[in-house]
């Protein structure tokens, strides 16, 4: 065998394969081989390591060193100076922040300090197209275990229900208690499923899709253990048909697990069978829900039903079926291989664990994060986010997608667990977490999640279908400077109903994001509908561009952008707006070279 | 309504419906077998015409309302036909926080067609799509294959001006 003196870690999750890794994958293979290196030098596609603003990511070992935003041409001068030269670009080192120091080893960074990687902990470690690599780290010796122990299910369930996992799809019910019902859930010919979850609809929310591209055996050995708990012997994993990396490693990696007999019939020797199926979502978000998924599985509409019958009574074609999403199953084999004390001494009092979270919008480090349950979000937003970029102020952020809530500044420092985000109107949700900054406006965000539901409610009852599309509407009517102070309470009351009477929860939570920025930015909704101002500057209705005599030259460059000829004005004297051909696109703004044009 | 009925005549040709009936028959009787099947239909023809929807439910041997149902209640399935460069411009939150809606009506300008719609000579087709993943470079765009990241409305026109080009 040859020796490999270094590993060189390339990211090919889908932000870096955006970013152009490819290329970049090309690129060191043809250099390793023209410094006739590729005996010694191993290249490793990997999944996310989290840094997904700065890709694509580049990482050497045994050094540690992590290279960042790196560029074809970057490659060649990696190679012939840190491979073959043993000396670290420095140039090309991940800085934090903008003057920040270059950190050699990713683990000292402010990034990664302050994280744990549990449901994370392979990604960007091993290749996840590889089944030998994920073996290398540990993994199927929990299923292994089992197998040849024969350990009763109720013991495996027992240790779930002890170390405290609650779902990491948004809603947090105890893990273990469902595992429970599944497993004394009688099924008349003796046939249950175990299904995943893994259509990730959140906008702004990719934590499922980073495990399964980066470590999709975890997912698999989970649900094979989960399997043999609930005494099921086939699953099913539902994942959006946008996630292509996804579906393509998944495929791989059930293909390698059946290869080695760990997946399908007479799993190791120990008699017990299982396999899995995969079955893509057609972009529907009510399909995250748990029965209108077992629905869409079954080929129909994805419409929810009422529960109970919870599904794991009566659940996919009428059996009795688990369905975990994708974060909790990553958490499983951890849990049993360290056992439920290590993992429940982590957090708080009633969320266990660790959380991740998909950290976007107004941040200087988008990307992929893990952090123990109970982390301020100070903590995220500030020392692993880095900040909010270009010198502007934190306005509020934003989690649970469009079930969730507006956090405003003043609760930076709570602690994020399920219970806390509840408390202040907001929820775990799956764990997107956006940041938005002074030129945010919340009611121009409210509307935008609004619209979102009204999109993808599926239309089965009328809380839902005509709630949401009213609700819309009266948003509308205030962003356009329409609105009046009596359309506040209206809305008030509208989601009240709404949350009472809808069918289920896409539409019983879609009043969440009205609510929380009603509750906390109440003055901005008020700007809105006394003063037809918006403090933010976002909706346009409200908008007046005008242009500063003093500043303007008269260059006539506005003028000639002016997609309505709304710019008057001789050659070399001030111009004018005509207001009431204004359409406020903003491009007199945006071409402007003396800022003569402003914005109120 | 963007996926109503299609006005374009059906040009499956004999080698797509013989790839589709194969489709069929390794489907026919597994439980759920529609959706699997409709994803395969609309990876052969680009999308689902009337014609293909009957071959698909009389294949499977399930009412036509039901195929019809299942293929207007997911935004993955589409009646029409999409252009020779579908762009989907990202509105997922992060893009969103980040302009994207200035990059929607940019295209839409570019463009004179709306989200949902095709250009007349089947060039471009313009879709809004939620999320992509790539919020690390947001707001994002997408045309086939190609992301486009960090974009402001400026670089809409010379981005769509290299794809007019190549025709």
């Amino acid at each position: 065998m040859s020796h490999i003196r270094s590993h060189v870690m390339v990211c090919a999750g889908t932000g870096c394969t955006s970013s152009e890794s490819p290329k970049i994958l090309a690129a060191l293979e043809k250099e390793l081989k023209a410094h006739k290196l590729q005996d010694e030098i191993r290249i490793v596609k990997t999944g996310c390591f989290g840094l997904c603003s700065q890709g694509p990511i580049v990482m050497v070992f045994p050094e540690g060193a992590c290279y960042s935003k790196v560029t074809e041409p970057d490659v060649a001068e990696i190679v012939s100076e840190h491979l073959v030269k043993g000396r670290i670009v420095t140039r090309l080192l991940h800085m934090e922040g903008d003057e920040g120091e270059t950190a050699t080893s990713l683990a000292e960074t402010q990034f990664y300090k302050h994280q744990l990687r549990i449901a994370l902990r392979n990604c960007g470690v091993i290749n996840p197209e590889s089944i030998d690599e994920y073996l290398g780290v540990d993994g199927y010796t929990a299923l292994e275990r089992i197998l040849t122990e024969m350990t009763p299910p109720q013991e495996i369930i027992d240790c779930i229900k002890k170390s405290g996992l609650r779902g990491r799809g948004g809603a947090g019910f105890s893990t273990g208690q469902k595992w429970q019902f599944a497993y004394d859930a009688q099924s008349e010919d003796g046939v249950k499923y175990v299904c995943c979850n893994a259509d990730e609809g959140d906008p702004g929310a990719f934590m499922d899709r980073s495990v399964l591209e980066g470590d999709p055996f975890s997912v698999i050995e989970a649900m094979t253990i989960a399997g043999y708990a609930v005494g099921a012997g086939q699953g099913y994993i539902y994942v959006r048909a946008e996630y292509p990396i996804a579906v393509k490693r998944l495929e791989i990696a059930i293909a390698q697990a059946r290869q080695y007999g760990l997946l399908g019939k007479n799993i190791l020797g120990s008699g017990f069978s299982f396999d899995i199926e995969l079955r893509l979502g057609a972009g529907a978000f009510v399909c995250g829900e748990e029965t209108a998924l077992l629905i869409s599985i079954e080929g129909h509409r994805g419409e929810p039903r009422p529960r109970p019958p919870f599904p794991a009574v009566k659940g996919l074609f009428g059996r009795p079926t688990l369905l975990n999403n994708v974060e909790t199953y990553a958490n499983i084999t951890w849990i049993l291989n360290h056992g439920w004390e290590e993992f429940a001494a982590i957090g708080t009092e009633k969320s266990k664990g660790t959380k991740v979270f998909a950290l976007g919008g107004k941040i200087t480090n988008t990307g992929l994060v893990e952090v123990p349950m109970g982390t301020t979000l100070r903590t995220i937003i500030e020392d692993i986010g880095g900040g909010i970029p270009n010198g502007k102020q934190f306005k509020a952020a934003q989690t649970g997608g469009p079930s969730g809530g507006c956090i405003p500044a003043e609760l930076i420092d709570t602690p994020i667990d399920y219970d806390s985000l509840s408390a202040i109107g907001s929820m775990m949700g799956s764990g997107g977490l956006i940041v938005m900054d002074e030129d945010n406006c919340m009611v121009d965000i409210a509307k935008f999640f609004l619209e979102f539901c009204v999109d993808e409610s599926c239309g089965k009852c009328v809380p839902c279908r005509v709630g949401t599309k009213r609700l819309y509407d009266l948003l509308c009517k205030i962003t356009d400077g329409r609105g009046t102070l009596e359309d506040l309470d209206t809305i008030e009351e509208l989601c009240h109903h709404l949350k009472s009477s809808a069918l289920c929860a896409l539409g019983q939570s879609a009043p969440n994001p009205v609510l929380s920025t009603l509750r906390y930015f109440r003055d901005e909704y008020v700007a809105h509908v006394v003063e037809k101002r918006c403090p933010a500057g976002v909706c346009r209705n409200l908008l007046r561009y005008e242009i500063d005599p003093v500043k303007c030259c008269g260059c006539t460059l506005c003028a000639r952008n002016c997609p309505v000829n709304a710019i008057t004005g001789a050659v070399k004297a001030p111009h004018i707006i005509d207001q009431n051909k204004c359409i406020k696109c903003g491009l007199c703004q945006s071409n402007c070279r003396f800022d003569a044009v402003s914005k109120h | 309504m963007p996926n109503c009925k299609t006005t374009i005549p059906y040009h499956g040709t004999p080698e797509q419906e013989e790839r589709l009936r194969k489709v069929i028959a390794e489907h026919k009787g597994q439980p759920g077998a529609t959706m699997p099947v409709l994803q395969a239909a609309q990876g052969i023809f680009g999308y689902l015409p009337e014609e293909v929807q009957i071959m698909v439910a009389e294949g499977l041997d399930i009412p036509l309302s039901e195929v019809y149902g299942v293929a207007t209640f997911y935004s993955f399935f589409s009646l029409n036909p999409k252009g020779k460069y579908q762009i989907s411009v990202c509105l997922g939150t992060a893009c969103y926080v980040k302009g994207a809606a200035d990059v929607l009506s940019a295209v839409e300008q570019k463009l004179s067609i709306t989200s949902g719609g095709i250009t007349p000579d089947g060039l471009f087709s313009l879709d809004a799509c939620r999320c992509i993943g790539a919020c690390g470079l947001a707001p994002v765009m997408m045309i086939n294959d190609d992301v486009y990241g960090r974009l402001t409305p400026a670089q809409v026109g010379p981005i769509l001006d290299k794809y007019l080009k190549l025709g």
